[in-house]
Order: C-alpha cells, then structure tokens, then sequence
C-alpha cells in the first residue's frame, strides 16, 4: 500500500538524526521547519493571551457609564495594542505558524525552501512584541490611536508611537520574508504530479496571501516611515499647510489594510476547506471554483480600500465605485460558504471538536460577513461608521471567523503534532464555551452601534449600560474559556490516547501519510504523489 | 522504492545562530533610533551598536551562504528556489516604491489643487494651485530641481550601467572572465558616480536653492524619493562589488552563477525605478 511505504519510508528517519544544538539553543538555531511552526503557534497564544488581557481592561471600563479603572489616554493605549497585538502578534502567526507545520507535509517537501531565513521570519517576531508591549512604560505611554494610526494624531504622539512604527517595520520584514519562503515553496517544492490544481486546499489559500502579504506590507512600510518623517523630520506628507494631507495616510493605510483582512480570513478559509470534507467524509465540493474564489478575492481585495472612508469627503462617484466594487466579493465569498454547505450535504457528518470550530466558524464568520455587506452600503455606512457595529462586524469575522477556524486547525492537526489524542470532552466544551460567550459579548454591540454608541470611547450614555454589561460580562467568559486550551494542549502533549497516522477517516492528504507525531524530518526525498490523496 | 542519490536532495542548511543575532541588530538598530530621534542621551550608541551587529549577521549570513553555494551544496531545485525568491523580493520592492510614488501622485492631482479650490479660500486664501508647491503655509522661497542637468546625466549613467552590467553577464556566460570583471568594474565605477552626482545635487539643494526636507510636499517628496533610491543603489553597488570580489576569486561558472544575476535583476529594478523618478520628480 502506497500510505504504509510512504510512513515507513518517512518514518526510516528518526529523532536521533537531528544532531544539531539542544536544549534552548536548538529553538534558537533551528533550520526545522515543524519547530518553527510550534515556535510560531506558542508565541503566537501568548500574544492572544496579552492581547485578551488587554481587551479585558478595555472591557471591564465599559462595564458601566463613567470612568472607573483607567485614564482615557490609557484606555486608548489599550485599544491600540490590544488591535496590533491581535492582528500582527496572535492571529498572523498562528495561520503562519500552520503554514510552516502543514504546508510542507502537505505538499511532500523536506522543509521549506529556505529553512534558515524561516528560522529569522520567526526570531524578527519577539523584538516586535518587546517594542510594542514595553512602549507602554516609556515617557507619554504607548500610540494612543487606534491601531490604524491615523494622523494627525499619531504626529502628535510621544516616543510610543516610535515604537509602534519600528516594530511595524519589523513586523512587516518578517512577513515579507515568511511570505516569500512560502510561495516558493509551494511553487517550487511539490512532489511530482501534484499539479497546482491537485494542491490541497491551505496550501492554495496561502499562495494567495503571501501575495497579498509581498504586495501589500511594503505599502504599510512606506506609509509608517512617512509619518516617521513627518513626525522627526519635518516633512508635509500628511500636513495641509505643507500641501499634504491627513487622508492620504488613509488611502495608503486602507491599500494594506483591506488585503491585510485577507490576508487573516484566506487562510482561516484554507483550515475550514479541510476541516469540513474531512468530517463529511466527502471531497471538498467545487474545488476549482474554490480556487478560483480564492484568487478573485485576493485581487479585488486590492480595489476597495476606500469604503473604510465613505466619511471623509470623497467625491460621490468614489462613494459608488467603491460600493460596488466591496460588495462585488460577496459574490466568491458567497461561492465559498455555499461550497462548504454543500460539502456536507449528503455527507456522512460527525461532530468533533475541530468540526464544531469550522461549523461555528462557518455559521459566525457568515454572520460577520453580512453585516460586512451592510456596513459597504455608503449611505448605511455615514451612520454606523466608527460605532459598535463596526467592533461587532470585524470580530464576528477575526475571532468568530479567524479565531474559530485556527482552533479547528488546531484540534484537526493535535494527534499529527503531538501523537496523542486530545481530550474530546474539554475540547467540546471549550467551543461551546466560546460559541455562547462569544456571542453574548459581541451579539450586543450591533445593538449598540445602531443606537449610536461610538468606538474607541471609554465612557458612554447611560442608555447603552444595559448591553455594555452583557457585552462585558460575556467577554470576560470568553476570556476565561480560552484558557481551556492550555490544558488541553499540555495533556495532549504529556499523554492520550495514542494518536494513528490518519486520526481522521476522512482526511485526506499526504501529511496523513507520515506517522504521528510526525518525524523531525520528513519526505527528505519526495514522494510519488497518490491521487487518492488529492483533494479535488 | 527508489531512492535518489542522497547528494542530490534539496539543502536544508544546519541549524544556525545567525537569524538572532539579526533579530538582535534590528532591535538595537530600532531602539536606537528611537531614543536619538527623542534625543535621549546615548541612543547614539545604541544605534552604532545596531549597525555593527547588523554588519556581523551580514558577513558571518552571507559568507555561509557563499561557503554552500562554492561547495555545491545547492542542486537545480534550490537554484529555482533563489530565482522565485529573489523575484518576489524585488516585487516587494517595488511595491514599496508605489507608496511613495503614490504618495507623489496624490499630493500633485488632489491635495495641492483642492488646498488652492474655492472651497479652502477661507483657510488659504490666495494659494495657487501649481507644482512644485510647499504648502499653502510654507512661505520661504525655493528653487525646484532642474531635470535636464545633474538629473539627465545621472539617466544617462544609469542606462549605461545597465548595459555595462548585460555585457559583463555576456561574459560570464561565454566564459570570458576578462569582459566580466571589466563589466562589472564598470558598472560599479557608473554606479558610484552616480550616487556621488546624487551627493553633490543634495548639497546644492540645500546651500543654494533653499530645497528642503521641510519645503512643504515638494521638499518631502523629492526627498523621500530620490532619497530611498539613492539608498537603494548604494545596496546594489554595494552587492556588485561583493559580486565583482568573488568573480576575482574565480567565484561563478557559466552555468550556475544565480548571486550574478539577482544583483543584475536588482540593478535593472533600480534603473527602472529611476527612470520613474526621472520623469515624475524631476522633468514633468
Ligand atoms: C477575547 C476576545 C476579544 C475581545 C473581548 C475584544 C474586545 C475588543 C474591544 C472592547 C475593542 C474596543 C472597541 C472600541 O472601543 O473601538 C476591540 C478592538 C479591536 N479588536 Fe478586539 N477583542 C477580542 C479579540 C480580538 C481579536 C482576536 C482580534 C483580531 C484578530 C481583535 C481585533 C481588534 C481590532 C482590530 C480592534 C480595533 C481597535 C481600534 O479601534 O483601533 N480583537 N476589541
Ligand atoms: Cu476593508
């Protein structure tokens, strides 16, 4: 059988052959490509735990009218980091740290393509955390802005906005450079006969956003070191008495920005494609149309950017344009949900941990994506922009949509990692902790973004209080249910059941193929590629 | 099965210290600057430290990767690898450039001409709409830059460079390492005077035609621009001379020379990009 040579053959390769330093040096030098992607996924759930603590402050304010614990100015510094911390620290790497785990078991290369600059895309990560967590305590505190550092404010700030530019720089050289080290992968390190169009799923997704990660960061880079000048050196870029002007920082802001949203939901769309045939026992239904919806996402994500702007005076033709060109991707995401539908149509549907996660994410993230169509009509928008709803819209998409889908990621690949089963009763019981905590923090907040309540504000009217408290009270469940996951993931790791090579019956693919846990090295020559494999 | 010979399989390179002790440059380099751009006593320091451990990574990096590539460590796969990498790098280059020369677009179609519009008259009564322009608000007097001096000399040099750098490739390939070295010299020779040409504008800029960084956003997007360009040949001069360096250590065979021509691609992109500026910045 082709599945048992290819595991022995794998297999011929144990632990003992890596020689290289141990100990915490071997984290530190490692060429490896699965120590890199557990390097990425434990940073990256520290982060989400610094981020969620900084979310609870944020939150635990907003318990009730009027200002209790904190000043406004740090309540902004919260809110700001809490959102860079979020997107560049937890959720970021996590799909990377997947991508360096997955992409090369999937694709049947020894490692990535270039194995050492993998190891700095990670190491580049914690002097950014440490600019960006530590600028909290310098002189005027951390950037106050919200974390698309809009001037003029963000010209106005003190050093911590420095930081927070260099650690963008940062941020951004590292993924730039993960970025490039997966496209070349998958585009050159295939085993033969696995066409582009045989490849699994995630690894198409992420083709894509590495794309839109090489396209899109360095325009990010530009516009943070043109507020650096402006700040330090005098120059007008976005100051209207030198001739400049403040919403040009928007229009290059919003150019990352919307692919950036892309670049966190494709490859959330890559786990769940997975995820869903796996428990249906089916292929995943309409695969190159997938393919397809993935690309003309990732493309006409580039031509909206401004309907992050609809208020700040752009002429009405570009209120239109940008109208319909937003709401022209419903259509491939449209294409996508009702793919995953029908994937389980008719499929013989079981319901553990990492379906559950995908099924959430699948009914949440389509929640979030409809508000999305509401918030893109122009003349909705001019009411409900930069209020609640817009906070309730964009985290039923990043942690209903993101979040919930890395955690079916992680259930789904667990015994592939650890070579144990995790425990299925605390796994069920962390979704539906999260399921029902999470909505109740956040079903509110597009009630209160209705009624008026603005963003970004640590005090409000006393007729918002009632959904306030929900909202915080739920948030703080949420909270305390993630760190379910530790336990999970440590009992995982000391012990279980024992996992096999294919936990799933249903999942396909050649990392299903190569023992539990996986060997240090793995498909040092390539294997032949079995079409009962594939996907499509 | 069959197992191809073990030699041939793709490099993975042995675990290595280096991506820290780059992590670490670019954290002292980072903290550096922000303590010197907040004048806070010793960030200058810090940032030297920044730079000299950036310097280490860089030979300590590079000199490895040299070492593997000299003994063969890298079959045709791993060559295709550096070819893809080495696009999508340039890639993001450019991409890096389009914010700015968006930026230069921007400020030349929307800002300067709405600040001059009936609408603003109010606030800046009088401004008209022109270019170059420093603002409604920025009163002191300057001279735009001239293209058809410096500037035109400097396409000229460019343009050439990428020429000399074609035919020091020709030379490789036919294995006539003379032309390649003296292609290479030359290329390197166009390149620095180019960036000195570049010097010399700046100091006439800033002693005799009062253009500056602070005039406005004609002063920044010149700066910004020609400035992040110049930087960007300085790399790729920079890179050439290493290039040159190993070729006269009998470096690269006509077959396999990919650290040749991923300089020769970054050169050609940073022609290109001059030309952009050349017209844009300088001439229209
Ligand atoms: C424990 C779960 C989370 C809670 C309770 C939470 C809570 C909050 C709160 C209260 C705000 C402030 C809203 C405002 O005043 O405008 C906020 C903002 C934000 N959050 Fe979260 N959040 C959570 C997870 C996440 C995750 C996983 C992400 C991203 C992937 C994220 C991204 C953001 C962003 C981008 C903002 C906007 C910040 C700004 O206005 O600049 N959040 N969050
Ligand atoms: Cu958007």
């Amino acid at each position: 059988m082709q599945a048992t040579q290819h595991a022995g053959h794998a297999g011929h390769d144990d632990d003992s052959h890596s020689h290289g330093p141990t100990g915490l040096m071997r984290w530190i030098t490692t060429t490896n490509h699965k120590d890199i992607g557990t390097m990425y996924l434990w940073f990256s759930f520290v982060m989400f735990l610094v981020g969620g603590a900084m979310s609870l402050v944020i939150r635990a304010e907003l318990l009730s009218p009027g200002l209790q614990y904190v000043s406004p100015e740090f309540y902004n510094q919260m809110l700001t980091l809490h959102a860079l911390i979020m997107v560049f620290g937890a959720i970021m790497p996590a799909f990377v740290g997947f991508a360096n785990w997955m992409i090369p078991l999937m694709i049947g290369a020894p490692d990535m393509a270039f194995a050492r600059m993998n190891n700095w895309s990670f190491w580049l990560l914690p002097p950014a955390a440490i600019l960006l967590t530590s600028s909290i305590f310098v002189p005027g505190g951390a950037a106050g802005t919200g974390w698309t550092l809009y001037p003029p404010l963000s010209i106005q700030m003190g050093m911590g906005m420095d930081m927070a530019i260099f650690a963008v720089h940062i941020l951004g050289m590292s993924s730039i450079m993960g970025s490039i080290n997966i496209i070349t992968t998958i585009l050159n390190m295939r085993a033969p006969g696995m066409t582009l169009m045989k490849m699994p799923m995630f690894c198409w997704t992420w083709l894509v956003t590495a794309f839109l990660l090489i396209a899109s960061m360095p325009i990010l880079a530009g516009a943070v070191t043109m507020l650096l000048t402006d700040r330090h050196f005098g120059t007008s870029f976005f100051n209207a008495a030198g001739g400049g002007d403040p919403v040009l920082f928007q229009h290059i802001f919003w150019f990352f920005g919307h692919p950036e949203v892309y670049i966190i939901a494709l490859p959330a769309f890559g786990v769940v494609s997975h995820v869903i045939p796996a428990f249906s026992r089916k292929h995943l239904f309409g695969y190159t149309s997938m393919v397809y919806a993935i690309a003309a996402i990732g493309l006409i994500s580039f031509f909206v950017w401004a309907h992050h702007m609809y208020v700040t005076g752009i002429p009405l033709t570009g209120q239109l344009y940008f109208m319909y060109a937003t709401m022209l991707i419903a259509i491939p995401t449209g294409v996508k949900v009702f793919n995953w539908v029908t994937t389980m149509w008719r499929g013989s549907l079981s319901f553990e941990t990492p379906m559950l996660f995908a099924l959430g994410f699948l009914v949440l993230f389509t929640i979030g994506g409809l508000t999305g169509l509401v918030l893109a009509m122009t003349a909705v928008d001019i009411q409900l922009q930069d209020t609640y709803y817009v906070v309730a819209h964009f985290h039923y998409v990043m942690v209903a949509g993101a979040l919930f889908s890395a955690y079916a990621g992680l259930y789904f690949w667990l015994p592939k990692w650890t070579g144990h089963m995790y425990n299925e009763g605390l796994g069920k019981l962390h979704f539906w902790l999260s399921m029902i905590f999470f909505n109740i923090a956040f079903f509110p907040q597009h009630f209160l973004g209705l009624a008026g309540m603005p963003r970004r504000i640590p005090d409000y009217a006393q007729q918002f209080a009632d959904f306030n408290q929900i909202s915080t009270i739920g948030s703080f469940g949420f909270g305390i249910s993630q760190l379910l996951v530790l336990v999970v993931v440590f009992k995982a790791i000391k012990g279980g059941a024992k996992a096999e090579a294919r936990p799933w019956d249903g999942a396909r693919g050649l990392e299903w193929t190569v023992p539990s846990p996986a060997p240090h090295h793995t498909f040092e020559d390539p294997p032949a590629f079995d079409p009962a494999e594939a996907h499509a | 099965m069959s197992h191809p010979a073990a030699a041939n399989r793709y490099f993975v390179p042995a675990p290595s210290h280096w991506p820290l002790v780059g992590s670490l440059a670019l954290l002292l380099l980072a903290s550096g600057a922000v303590l010197t751009m907040n004048s806070i006593a010793n960030g200058g320091f810090v940032l030297m430290g920044g730079f000299a451990v950036l310097a280490v990574m860089l030979f300590g990096w590079f000199g490895r990767v040299i070492g593997e590539a000299e003994s063969g460590s890298y079959n045709l796969q791993v060559d295709r690898s550096f070819r893809w990498a080495m696009a999508w790098f340039i890639f993001s280059e450019v991409m890096f450039f389009a914010a700015f020369f968006g930026a230069l677009f921007y400020v030349r179609v929307l800002s300067v001409p709405d600040l001059a519009s009936a609408d603003q008259a109010l606030l800046w009564d009088g401004f008209k709409n022109q270019w170059p322009s420093a603002g409604p608000a920025v009163k002191d007097p300057f001279t735009p830059m001239h293209a058809w001096g410096i500037p035109a000399i400097n396409t000229l040099l460019l343009l050439s460079s990428g020429v000399t750098v074609t035919w020091a490739h020709w030379g490789l390939i036919a294995n006539k390492r003379q032309q390649l070295i003296i292609g290479l010299a030359l290329t390197i020779l166009l390149g620095l005077v180019f960036i000195s040409l570049q010097a010399y504008e700046y100091g006439e800029a800033y002693s005799h035609l009062n253009l500056k960084m602070t005039t406005g956003v004609y002063g920044s997007t010149f700066y910004m621009l020609t400035g992040f360009h110049g930087f960007h040949v300085t790399l790729g001069a920079t890179m050439l001379i290493v290039i040159l360096l190993r070729t006269v250590k009998g470096h690269f065979t006509a077959e396999r020379h990919f650290a040749f021509e991923a300089v020769a691609w970054y050169w050609h992109f940073v022609d290109v990009v001059w030309l952009g500026l050349f017209v844009v910045v300088y001439w229209l």
